[in-house]
Protein backbone atom coordinates (compact mmCIF):
# COMPACT_ATOMS: atom_id res chain seq x y z
CA UNK A 1 0.00 0.00 0.00
CA UNK A 2 1.20 3.46 -0.80
CA UNK A 3 0.01 6.93 0.01
CA UNK A 4 -2.54 8.42 -2.35
CA UNK A 5 -2.69 11.79 -0.63
CA UNK A 6 -0.01 13.56 1.35
CA UNK A 7 -0.52 16.75 3.30
CA UNK A 8 2.59 18.52 4.54
CA UNK A 9 2.48 21.35 7.07
CA UNK A 10 -0.73 22.72 5.58
CA UNK A 11 -2.01 26.07 6.83
CA UNK A 12 -5.21 27.55 5.37
CA UNK A 13 -6.53 31.02 6.03
CA UNK A 14 -9.85 32.73 5.51
CA UNK A 15 -8.95 36.40 5.19
CA UNK A 16 -6.88 36.90 8.32
CA UNK A 17 -8.42 34.05 10.27
CA UNK A 18 -6.37 30.86 10.46
CA UNK A 19 -8.81 27.97 9.94
CA UNK A 20 -6.32 25.14 9.52
CA UNK A 21 -2.89 25.32 11.13
CA UNK A 22 0.19 23.30 10.30
CA UNK A 23 -1.53 20.01 9.54
CA UNK A 24 0.41 17.01 8.23
CA UNK A 25 -0.86 13.54 7.43
CA UNK A 26 -1.04 11.07 4.62
CA UNK A 27 -3.84 8.80 3.47
CA UNK A 28 -3.02 5.36 2.16
CA UNK A 29 -4.66 3.87 -0.89
CA UNK A 30 -7.75 1.90 0.09
CA UNK A 31 -8.13 3.58 3.47
CA UNK A 32 -11.42 4.76 4.94
CA UNK A 33 -10.71 7.88 6.97
CA UNK A 34 -13.00 10.20 8.87
CA UNK A 35 -12.26 13.77 9.83
CA UNK A 36 -14.04 14.69 13.03
CA UNK A 37 -14.04 17.70 15.31
CA UNK A 38 -16.32 20.34 16.73
CA UNK A 39 -18.07 23.02 14.69
CA UNK A 40 -15.60 25.56 13.39
CA UNK A 41 -12.64 23.24 13.89
CA UNK A 42 -11.53 23.56 10.27
CA UNK A 43 -12.85 20.22 8.97
CA UNK A 44 -14.64 21.63 5.94
CA UNK A 45 -11.90 24.15 5.26
CA UNK A 46 -9.33 21.36 5.24
CA UNK A 47 -11.43 19.40 2.76
CA UNK A 48 -12.03 22.44 0.54
CA UNK A 49 -8.32 23.00 0.44
CA UNK A 50 -7.68 19.35 -0.44
CA UNK A 51 -9.99 19.52 -3.46
CA UNK A 52 -8.50 22.83 -4.56
CA UNK A 53 -11.29 25.27 -3.68
CA UNK A 54 -9.21 27.24 -1.18
CA UNK A 55 -5.50 27.68 -1.91
CA UNK A 56 -3.14 26.77 0.95
CA UNK A 57 -1.54 29.67 2.79
CA UNK A 58 1.48 27.49 3.57
CA UNK A 59 2.48 23.87 3.12
CA UNK A 60 1.54 21.53 0.32
CA UNK A 61 -0.90 18.89 -0.78
CA UNK A 62 0.56 16.11 -2.91
CA UNK A 63 -1.53 13.60 -4.85
CA UNK A 64 0.08 10.33 -5.90
CA UNK A 65 -1.02 8.62 -9.11
CA UNK A 66 -3.85 11.05 -9.77
CA UNK A 67 -4.60 14.68 -10.40
CA UNK A 68 -6.57 16.94 -8.10
CA UNK A 69 -9.48 17.14 -10.51
CA UNK A 70 -9.81 13.36 -10.39
CA UNK A 71 -11.05 13.51 -6.81
CA UNK A 72 -14.69 12.50 -6.43
CA UNK A 73 -16.01 15.31 -4.26
CA UNK A 74 -19.35 15.38 -2.50
CA UNK A 75 -19.79 18.90 -1.14
CA UNK A 76 -22.36 19.97 1.44
CA UNK A 77 -25.68 20.51 -0.27
CA UNK A 78 -26.54 24.09 -1.16
CA UNK A 79 -29.77 26.06 -1.05
CA UNK A 80 -29.65 26.45 -4.83
CA UNK A 81 -30.16 22.70 -5.28
CA UNK A 82 -33.41 22.64 -3.33
CA UNK A 83 -35.62 23.80 -6.18
CA UNK A 84 -33.27 23.14 -9.07
CA UNK A 85 -34.94 21.74 -12.18
CA UNK A 86 -32.57 19.05 -13.41
CA UNK A 87 -33.03 15.36 -14.13
CA UNK A 88 -30.98 12.77 -12.24
CA UNK A 89 -29.12 11.84 -15.43
CA UNK A 90 -28.20 15.46 -16.11
CA UNK A 91 -26.76 15.85 -12.61
CA UNK A 92 -24.77 12.60 -12.72
CA UNK A 93 -23.36 13.44 -16.16
CA UNK A 94 -21.76 16.65 -14.87
CA UNK A 95 -19.39 14.36 -12.96
CA UNK A 96 -17.94 13.35 -16.33
CA UNK A 97 -17.07 16.90 -17.41
CA UNK A 98 -13.64 16.88 -15.77
CA UNK A 99 -12.32 13.63 -17.20
CA UNK A 100 -12.78 14.36 -20.87
CA UNK A 101 -12.24 17.85 -22.27
CA UNK A 102 -14.84 18.44 -24.90
CA UNK A 103 -16.52 21.50 -26.30
CA UNK A 104 -20.17 21.58 -27.27
CA UNK A 105 -23.62 20.65 -26.04
CA UNK A 106 -23.27 16.85 -26.31
CA UNK A 107 -21.67 14.17 -24.14
CA UNK A 108 -19.61 11.34 -25.62
CA UNK A 109 -20.80 7.73 -25.58
CA UNK A 110 -18.10 6.93 -23.05
CA UNK A 111 -19.29 9.65 -20.70
CA UNK A 112 -22.88 8.46 -20.98
CA UNK A 113 -21.77 4.89 -20.26
CA UNK A 114 -19.80 5.95 -17.17
CA UNK A 115 -22.84 7.80 -15.86
CA UNK A 116 -25.14 4.84 -16.51
CA UNK A 117 -22.77 2.41 -14.76
CA UNK A 118 -22.51 4.58 -11.67
CA UNK A 119 -26.26 5.12 -11.53
CA UNK A 120 -26.71 1.36 -11.73
CA UNK A 121 -24.10 0.83 -9.02
CA UNK A 122 -25.93 3.13 -6.62
CA UNK A 123 -29.38 1.85 -7.52
CA UNK A 124 -30.73 5.11 -8.87
CA UNK A 125 -31.36 3.96 -12.45
CA UNK A 126 -35.14 3.83 -11.79
CA UNK A 127 -35.09 7.59 -11.07
CA UNK A 128 -32.90 8.46 -14.06
CA UNK A 129 -35.49 10.70 -15.66
CA UNK A 130 -36.95 12.07 -12.43
CA UNK A 131 -36.30 15.59 -11.27
CA UNK A 132 -33.55 15.96 -8.69
CA UNK A 133 -35.69 18.29 -6.57
CA UNK A 134 -38.46 15.67 -6.31
CA UNK A 135 -36.20 13.06 -4.69
CA UNK A 136 -35.84 12.35 -0.97
CA UNK A 137 -32.69 13.46 0.86
CA UNK A 138 -31.21 9.97 0.76
CA UNK A 139 -31.87 9.57 -2.95
CA UNK A 140 -30.35 12.98 -3.63
CA UNK A 141 -27.17 12.00 -1.80
CA UNK A 142 -26.96 8.84 -3.90
CA UNK A 143 -27.26 10.94 -7.04
CA UNK A 144 -24.48 13.25 -5.87
CA UNK A 145 -22.40 10.21 -4.93
CA UNK A 146 -22.91 8.78 -8.43
CA UNK A 147 -21.79 12.13 -9.83
CA UNK A 148 -18.68 12.03 -7.64
CA UNK A 149 -17.92 8.47 -8.81
CA UNK A 150 -18.05 9.67 -12.44
CA UNK A 151 -15.22 12.05 -11.57
CA UNK A 152 -13.00 9.52 -9.80
CA UNK A 153 -11.83 5.94 -9.79
CA UNK A 154 -9.66 6.24 -6.72
CA UNK A 155 -10.53 8.81 -4.07
CA UNK A 156 -13.83 10.04 -2.68
CA UNK A 157 -13.90 13.09 -0.43
CA UNK A 158 -17.21 13.70 1.30
CA UNK A 159 -18.18 16.76 3.34
CA UNK A 160 -20.79 15.82 5.95
CA UNK A 161 -22.69 13.49 3.61
CA UNK A 162 -25.18 12.51 6.33
CA UNK A 163 -25.90 15.91 7.85
CA UNK A 164 -29.32 16.19 6.19
CA UNK A 165 -30.35 12.54 6.47
CA UNK A 166 -32.40 10.61 9.00
CA UNK A 167 -30.74 7.67 10.82
CA UNK A 168 -32.09 4.89 8.60
CA UNK A 169 -31.04 6.60 5.39
CA UNK A 170 -27.70 7.51 6.95
CA UNK A 171 -27.09 3.83 7.61
CA UNK A 172 -27.88 3.02 3.98
CA UNK A 173 -25.44 5.65 2.78
CA UNK A 174 -22.67 4.31 5.01
CA UNK A 175 -23.34 0.79 3.74
CA UNK A 176 -22.86 2.04 0.19
CA UNK A 177 -19.63 3.83 1.12
CA UNK A 178 -18.34 0.73 2.90
CA UNK A 179 -19.09 -1.36 -0.19
CA UNK A 180 -17.33 1.08 -2.49
CA UNK A 181 -14.34 1.09 -0.18
CA UNK A 182 -14.10 -2.66 0.22
CA UNK A 183 -15.22 -3.99 -3.14
CA UNK A 184 -13.95 -1.29 -5.46
CA UNK A 185 -10.90 -0.30 -3.45
CA UNK A 186 -11.91 3.36 -3.50
CA UNK A 187 -10.20 5.42 -0.82
CA UNK A 188 -12.74 7.33 1.26
CA UNK A 189 -12.09 10.52 3.20
CA UNK A 190 -15.17 11.81 4.97
CA UNK A 191 -15.95 14.77 7.18
CA UNK A 192 -18.43 13.80 9.88
CA UNK A 193 -20.02 15.57 12.78
CA UNK A 194 -21.32 12.28 14.13
CA UNK A 195 -18.45 10.82 16.10
CA UNK A 196 -20.08 7.44 16.77
CA UNK A 197 -20.86 6.81 13.11
CA UNK A 198 -17.37 7.92 12.15
CA UNK A 199 -15.77 5.50 14.63
CA UNK A 200 -18.02 2.68 13.51
CA UNK A 201 -17.28 3.23 9.83
CA UNK A 202 -13.76 4.48 9.47
CA UNK A 203 -10.44 2.72 9.89
CA UNK A 204 -8.58 5.95 10.43
CA UNK A 205 -9.62 8.97 12.47
CA UNK A 206 -8.37 12.53 12.04
CA UNK A 207 -9.49 14.85 14.80
CA UNK A 208 -9.30 18.51 13.88
CA UNK A 209 -9.23 21.45 16.23
CA UNK A 210 -7.69 24.00 13.91
CA UNK A 211 -4.54 21.88 14.07
CA UNK A 212 -4.61 18.11 13.89
CA UNK A 213 -5.23 16.90 17.45
CA UNK A 214 -5.27 13.20 16.69
CA UNK A 215 -4.55 10.92 13.81
CA UNK A 216 -4.50 7.18 14.13
CA UNK A 217 -6.71 4.12 14.04
CA UNK A 218 -10.27 4.26 15.26
CA UNK A 219 -9.35 1.77 17.99
CA UNK A 220 -6.59 3.98 19.30
CA UNK A 221 -8.95 6.94 19.34
CA UNK A 222 -11.22 5.30 21.95
CA UNK A 223 -8.46 5.58 24.54
CA UNK A 224 -7.82 9.25 24.07
CA UNK A 225 -8.85 12.18 26.22
CA UNK A 226 -10.40 13.68 23.08
CA UNK A 227 -12.80 10.78 22.71
CA UNK A 228 -13.96 11.06 26.30
CA UNK A 229 -14.32 14.79 26.00
CA UNK A 230 -16.32 14.54 22.76
CA UNK A 231 -18.67 11.84 24.01
CA UNK A 232 -18.77 12.75 27.68
CA UNK A 233 -18.13 9.08 28.62
CA UNK A 234 -15.86 7.97 31.47
CA UNK A 235 -13.41 5.78 29.72
CA UNK A 236 -15.35 2.71 28.65
CA UNK A 237 -13.91 1.07 25.63
CA UNK A 238 -16.58 0.53 23.02
CA UNK A 239 -14.32 -0.85 20.34
CA UNK A 240 -16.14 -3.63 18.61
CA UNK A 241 -14.26 -3.83 15.38
CA UNK A 242 -10.77 -5.00 14.88
CA UNK A 243 -9.68 -3.61 11.55
CA UNK A 244 -6.34 -1.92 11.46
CA UNK A 245 -5.63 1.44 10.01
CA UNK A 246 -3.86 1.45 6.70
CA UNK A 247 -2.79 5.00 6.70
CA UNK A 248 0.70 5.92 7.63
CA UNK A 249 0.01 9.07 9.46
CA UNK A 250 2.45 11.76 10.10
CA UNK A 251 1.60 14.17 12.79
CA UNK A 252 3.90 16.84 14.00
CA UNK A 253 1.71 19.20 15.81
CA UNK A 254 0.02 17.72 18.80
CA UNK A 255 2.17 14.84 19.89
CA UNK A 256 2.31 16.21 23.41
CA UNK A 257 -1.43 15.68 23.73
CA UNK A 258 -1.81 12.11 22.66
CA UNK A 259 1.41 10.82 21.29
CA UNK A 260 1.29 7.63 23.35
CA UNK A 261 -1.94 6.42 21.87
CA UNK A 262 -1.13 7.04 18.29
CA UNK A 263 1.69 4.61 17.81
CA UNK A 264 0.48 1.76 19.96
CA UNK A 265 -2.21 0.29 17.77
CA UNK A 266 -2.62 -0.61 14.17
CA UNK A 267 -0.10 0.35 11.57
CA UNK A 268 -0.41 4.03 12.17
CA UNK A 269 2.87 5.72 12.57
CA UNK A 270 2.31 9.21 13.78
CA UNK A 271 5.44 11.13 14.36
CA UNK B 1 -63.00 42.19 -34.79
CA UNK B 2 -63.55 39.72 -37.63
CA UNK B 3 -60.95 37.13 -38.42
CA UNK B 4 -60.44 38.46 -41.91
CA UNK B 5 -60.00 41.96 -40.55
CA UNK B 6 -57.46 40.66 -38.06
CA UNK B 7 -55.44 38.97 -40.79
CA UNK B 8 -55.59 42.13 -42.88
CA UNK B 9 -54.25 44.10 -39.91
CA UNK B 10 -51.45 41.56 -39.37
CA UNK B 11 -50.64 41.80 -43.06
CA UNK B 12 -50.24 45.54 -42.67
CA UNK B 13 -48.20 45.04 -39.49
CA UNK B 14 -45.61 42.81 -41.08
CA UNK B 15 -45.30 44.98 -44.18
CA UNK B 16 -43.59 47.75 -42.19
CA UNK B 17 -39.81 47.72 -42.33
CA UNK B 18 -39.43 48.83 -38.71
CA UNK B 19 -41.71 45.98 -37.57
CA UNK B 20 -39.62 43.47 -39.49
CA UNK B 21 -36.49 44.83 -37.82
CA UNK B 22 -38.16 44.76 -34.41
CA UNK B 23 -39.23 41.19 -35.05
CA UNK B 24 -35.72 40.03 -36.01
CA UNK B 25 -34.01 41.81 -33.12
CA UNK B 26 -36.77 40.90 -30.67
CA UNK B 27 -36.74 37.19 -31.43
CA UNK B 28 -32.95 37.02 -31.14
CA UNK B 29 -32.90 38.99 -27.89
CA UNK B 30 -35.75 36.88 -26.51
CA UNK B 31 -33.75 33.71 -27.19
CA UNK B 32 -30.58 35.07 -25.59
CA UNK B 33 -32.42 36.49 -22.59
CA UNK B 34 -34.34 33.26 -22.02
CA UNK B 35 -31.14 31.18 -21.99
CA UNK B 36 -29.13 33.45 -19.72
CA UNK B 37 -32.12 34.00 -17.44
CA UNK B 38 -32.08 30.32 -16.49
CA UNK B 39 -28.54 30.51 -15.11
CA UNK B 40 -29.01 33.93 -13.55
CA UNK B 41 -32.25 33.00 -11.78
CA UNK B 42 -30.98 29.63 -10.56
CA UNK B 43 -27.74 31.13 -9.27
CA UNK B 44 -29.62 33.92 -7.49
CA UNK B 45 -28.02 36.48 -9.82
CA UNK B 46 -31.29 38.07 -11.01
CA UNK B 47 -30.18 41.37 -9.52
CA UNK B 48 -27.25 41.53 -11.94
CA UNK B 49 -29.51 41.58 -15.02
CA UNK B 50 -31.62 44.33 -13.50
CA UNK B 51 -28.60 46.32 -12.36
CA UNK B 52 -26.96 46.10 -15.76
CA UNK B 53 -29.95 47.62 -17.53
CA UNK B 54 -29.75 50.67 -15.26
CA UNK B 55 -26.06 51.00 -15.99
CA UNK B 56 -27.02 50.70 -19.65
CA UNK B 57 -29.28 53.71 -19.30
CA UNK B 58 -26.44 55.79 -17.89
CA UNK B 59 -24.21 54.61 -20.72
CA UNK B 60 -26.79 55.53 -23.37
CA UNK B 61 -27.26 59.00 -21.87
CA UNK B 62 -23.51 59.55 -21.85
CA UNK B 63 -23.19 58.32 -25.45
CA UNK B 64 -26.01 60.63 -26.58
CA UNK B 65 -24.33 63.68 -25.02
CA UNK B 66 -20.88 62.84 -26.38
CA UNK B 67 -22.29 62.04 -29.80
CA UNK B 68 -21.20 58.39 -29.93
CA UNK B 69 -23.24 55.60 -31.45
CA UNK B 70 -25.46 54.54 -28.53
CA UNK B 71 -25.08 50.75 -28.72
CA UNK B 72 -21.38 50.72 -29.51
CA UNK B 73 -20.69 53.01 -26.56
CA UNK B 74 -22.94 51.13 -24.16
CA UNK B 75 -21.48 47.67 -24.83
CA UNK B 76 -18.01 48.18 -23.25
CA UNK B 77 -19.41 50.15 -20.30
CA UNK B 78 -22.03 47.52 -19.50
CA UNK B 79 -19.51 44.67 -19.90
CA UNK B 80 -17.21 46.40 -17.43
CA UNK B 81 -20.12 46.89 -15.04
CA UNK B 82 -21.05 43.20 -15.39
CA UNK B 83 -17.57 42.07 -14.34
CA UNK B 84 -17.59 44.54 -11.49
CA UNK B 85 -20.97 43.28 -10.24
CA UNK B 86 -19.80 39.69 -10.47
CA UNK B 87 -16.81 40.60 -8.36
CA UNK B 88 -19.04 42.38 -5.84
CA UNK B 89 -21.31 39.36 -5.68
CA UNK B 90 -18.44 36.95 -5.08
CA UNK B 91 -17.26 39.08 -2.19
CA UNK B 92 -20.31 37.89 -0.31
CA UNK B 93 -19.25 39.36 3.02
CA UNK B 94 -19.47 42.97 1.86
CA UNK B 95 -23.18 42.76 1.06
CA UNK B 96 -22.89 42.19 -2.66
CA UNK B 97 -26.58 42.65 -3.41
CA UNK B 98 -26.70 46.03 -1.68
CA UNK B 99 -23.58 47.12 -3.56
CA UNK B 100 -25.18 46.14 -6.86
CA UNK B 101 -28.34 48.07 -5.98
CA UNK B 102 -26.30 51.18 -5.17
CA UNK B 103 -24.25 50.88 -8.35
CA UNK B 104 -27.27 50.47 -10.61
CA UNK B 105 -29.39 53.24 -9.13
CA UNK B 106 -26.40 55.59 -9.13
CA UNK B 107 -25.81 54.88 -12.82
CA UNK B 108 -29.47 55.63 -13.52
CA UNK B 109 -29.34 58.87 -11.54
CA UNK B 110 -26.16 60.02 -13.26
CA UNK B 111 -27.77 59.21 -16.62
CA UNK B 112 -30.77 61.40 -15.76
CA UNK B 113 -28.50 64.24 -14.60
CA UNK B 114 -26.37 64.10 -17.75
CA UNK B 115 -29.52 64.29 -19.86
CA UNK B 116 -31.01 67.16 -17.87
CA UNK B 117 -27.79 69.19 -18.04
CA UNK B 118 -27.54 68.71 -21.80
CA UNK B 119 -30.94 70.07 -22.68
CA UNK B 120 -33.65 68.15 -20.85
CA UNK B 121 -35.36 64.82 -21.34
CA UNK B 122 -35.75 64.41 -25.08
CA UNK B 123 -37.82 61.80 -26.81
CA UNK B 124 -34.75 59.73 -27.55
CA UNK B 125 -34.09 59.20 -23.88
CA UNK B 126 -37.73 58.41 -23.25
CA UNK B 127 -37.42 55.65 -25.79
CA UNK B 128 -34.30 54.35 -24.01
CA UNK B 129 -36.26 54.06 -20.79
CA UNK B 130 -39.40 52.40 -22.08
CA UNK B 131 -38.23 51.03 -25.43
CA UNK B 132 -39.41 51.75 -28.91
CA UNK B 133 -39.82 49.55 -31.92
CA UNK B 134 -39.26 52.64 -34.04
CA UNK B 135 -35.82 53.17 -32.56
CA UNK B 136 -34.10 50.27 -34.32
CA UNK B 137 -32.03 51.44 -37.24
CA UNK B 138 -30.54 49.17 -39.89
CA UNK B 139 -27.14 49.44 -38.17
CA UNK B 140 -28.70 48.55 -34.83
CA UNK B 141 -30.26 45.50 -36.39
CA UNK B 142 -27.00 44.29 -37.92
CA UNK B 143 -25.15 44.86 -34.64
CA UNK B 144 -27.91 43.05 -32.75
CA UNK B 145 -27.75 40.06 -35.08
CA UNK B 146 -23.97 39.85 -34.69
CA UNK B 147 -24.08 40.17 -30.90
CA UNK B 148 -26.93 37.66 -30.56
CA UNK B 149 -25.05 35.19 -32.73
CA UNK B 150 -22.03 35.49 -30.41
CA UNK B 151 -24.23 34.97 -27.35
CA UNK B 152 -26.08 31.96 -28.76
CA UNK B 153 -22.94 30.24 -30.04
CA UNK B 154 -20.98 30.81 -26.82
CA UNK B 155 -23.92 29.59 -24.78
CA UNK B 156 -24.19 26.41 -26.83
CA UNK B 157 -20.45 25.77 -26.52
CA UNK B 158 -20.50 26.33 -22.73
CA UNK B 159 -23.84 24.62 -22.13
CA UNK B 160 -22.64 21.80 -19.87
CA UNK B 161 -20.05 23.71 -17.82
CA UNK B 162 -22.60 26.50 -17.28
CA UNK B 163 -25.12 23.92 -16.07
CA UNK B 164 -22.52 22.33 -13.82
CA UNK B 165 -21.45 25.58 -12.12
CA UNK B 166 -25.07 26.66 -11.79
CA UNK B 167 -26.05 23.44 -10.06
CA UNK B 168 -22.99 23.13 -7.85
CA UNK B 169 -20.13 25.57 -8.24
CA UNK B 170 -17.94 23.84 -5.64
CA UNK B 171 -18.17 20.44 -7.28
CA UNK B 172 -17.58 21.91 -10.72
CA UNK B 173 -14.51 23.81 -9.54
CA UNK B 174 -13.14 20.79 -7.65
CA UNK B 175 -13.39 18.54 -10.70
CA UNK B 176 -11.54 20.90 -12.99
CA UNK B 177 -14.19 23.22 -14.45
CA UNK B 178 -12.85 26.75 -14.39
CA UNK B 179 -15.75 28.25 -12.47
CA UNK B 180 -14.47 31.83 -12.47
CA UNK B 181 -13.97 31.72 -16.25
CA UNK B 182 -17.54 30.55 -16.81
CA UNK B 183 -18.86 33.12 -14.34
CA UNK B 184 -17.16 35.77 -16.46
CA UNK B 185 -18.61 34.32 -19.66
CA UNK B 186 -22.06 34.39 -18.06
CA UNK B 187 -21.60 38.04 -17.08
CA UNK B 188 -20.28 38.95 -20.51
CA UNK B 189 -23.20 37.29 -22.29
CA UNK B 190 -25.68 38.97 -19.95
CA UNK B 191 -24.14 42.37 -20.60
CA UNK B 192 -24.35 41.82 -24.37
CA UNK B 193 -27.97 40.68 -24.16
CA UNK B 194 -29.02 43.58 -21.96
CA UNK B 195 -27.46 46.12 -24.32
CA UNK B 196 -29.01 44.59 -27.44
CA UNK B 197 -32.44 44.32 -25.85
CA UNK B 198 -32.36 47.83 -24.35
CA UNK B 199 -33.46 49.69 -27.48
CA UNK B 200 -36.45 47.49 -28.03
CA UNK B 201 -37.62 46.85 -24.47
CA UNK B 202 -36.28 49.91 -22.74
CA UNK B 203 -33.76 49.89 -19.90
CA UNK B 204 -36.52 49.65 -17.33
CA UNK B 205 -38.22 46.67 -18.95
CA UNK B 206 -35.37 44.48 -20.23
CA UNK B 207 -34.77 42.56 -17.01
CA UNK B 208 -38.24 40.91 -16.98
CA UNK B 209 -37.40 39.53 -20.42
CA UNK B 210 -34.44 37.79 -18.77
CA UNK B 211 -36.16 36.61 -15.61
CA UNK B 212 -39.72 35.69 -16.67
CA UNK B 213 -39.15 32.91 -19.24
CA UNK B 214 -36.88 30.95 -16.87
CA UNK B 215 -39.30 31.27 -13.96
CA UNK B 216 -42.23 30.34 -16.20
CA UNK B 217 -40.50 27.23 -17.56
CA UNK B 218 -39.46 26.12 -14.07
CA UNK B 219 -43.09 25.91 -12.97
CA UNK B 220 -43.68 22.91 -15.22
CA UNK B 221 -40.36 21.44 -16.43
CA UNK B 222 -38.54 18.76 -14.50
CA UNK B 223 -35.23 18.64 -16.35
CA UNK B 224 -32.72 21.36 -17.13
CA UNK B 225 -32.95 20.68 -20.84
CA UNK B 226 -36.73 20.92 -20.58
CA UNK B 227 -36.41 24.30 -18.89
CA UNK B 228 -33.99 25.50 -21.59
CA UNK B 229 -36.27 24.52 -24.48
CA UNK B 230 -39.47 25.65 -22.77
CA UNK B 231 -38.13 29.05 -21.75
CA UNK B 232 -36.84 29.71 -25.28
CA UNK B 233 -40.26 28.89 -26.74
CA UNK B 234 -42.29 30.90 -24.19
CA UNK B 235 -39.91 33.82 -24.53
CA UNK B 236 -40.29 34.04 -28.31
CA UNK B 237 -44.05 33.38 -28.25
CA UNK B 238 -44.63 36.03 -25.58
CA UNK B 239 -42.53 38.50 -27.55
CA UNK B 240 -44.40 37.99 -30.83
CA UNK B 241 -47.77 38.02 -29.07
CA UNK B 242 -46.84 41.18 -27.19
CA UNK B 243 -45.66 42.88 -30.37
CA UNK B 244 -48.88 42.04 -32.22
CA UNK B 245 -51.11 43.12 -29.31
CA UNK B 246 -49.24 46.38 -28.88
CA UNK B 247 -49.77 47.13 -32.57
CA UNK B 248 -53.44 46.14 -32.65
CA UNK B 249 -54.36 48.13 -29.55
CA UNK B 250 -51.76 50.91 -29.86
CA UNK B 251 -50.00 50.00 -26.61
CA UNK B 252 -46.35 50.56 -25.64
CA UNK B 253 -44.47 47.50 -26.95
CA UNK B 254 -42.06 46.80 -24.09
CA UNK B 255 -44.74 47.04 -21.42
CA UNK B 256 -47.16 44.84 -23.42
CA UNK B 257 -44.50 42.14 -23.81
CA UNK B 258 -43.78 42.15 -20.08
CA UNK B 259 -47.49 41.85 -19.23
CA UNK B 260 -47.90 38.95 -21.69
CA UNK B 261 -44.94 37.29 -19.94
CA UNK B 262 -46.63 37.87 -16.59
CA UNK B 263 -49.86 36.24 -17.81
CA UNK B 264 -47.89 33.32 -19.21
CA UNK B 265 -46.13 32.92 -15.86
CA UNK B 266 -49.52 32.92 -14.12
CA UNK B 267 -50.89 30.24 -16.45
CA UNK B 268 -47.84 28.01 -16.05
CA UNK B 269 -47.89 28.43 -12.26
CA UNK B 270 -51.52 27.41 -12.18
CA UNK B 271 -50.82 24.39 -14.38
CA UNK B 272 -47.80 23.46 -12.25
CA UNK B 273 -49.86 23.68 -9.06
CA UNK B 274 -52.67 21.54 -10.49
CA UNK B 275 -50.36 18.85 -11.88
CA UNK B 276 -48.45 18.59 -8.60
Amino acid sequence: MSAILEVKNLTVRYERHVAVENVSFSIEEGDYAAIIGENGSGKSTLVKSLVGLIPPFAGEIVMHGMEKREIGYLPQSTIVQKDFPASVTEVVLTGCLGNERRIGPFYTKKQKKTAEENMELLGITPFAKKSFRALSGGQQQRVLLARALCATKKLLILDEPASVLDPVVTHDLYTVLHKLNRERGITVLMVSHDIHCALEQAKTILHMGRSLLFCGTADAYYDTELYHRMTGSCGEHFANHGHMGHAALEHHHAEHQNGDNQTERGESTCM
Amino acid sequence: MHVTELFAQLGVLFSYVFIKRALVVGILVSLCAALLGINLVLRRFSMIGDGLSHVGFGALALAAVLGFSPLAAAIPIVIFAAFFMLWLNEKGHMQGDAAIAILSSSALAIGVLITACSGGMNTDLNSYMFGSILAISREDMILSIAVSAVVLILYAVCYHPLFSITFDENFAAATGTKASLYNMILSLLTALTVVTGMRLMGTLLISPLIIFPALTAMRVCKSYRGVVICSMITSVVCFILGLILSFLFSLPTGATIVVVNLLCFGLFSLYGAIVK
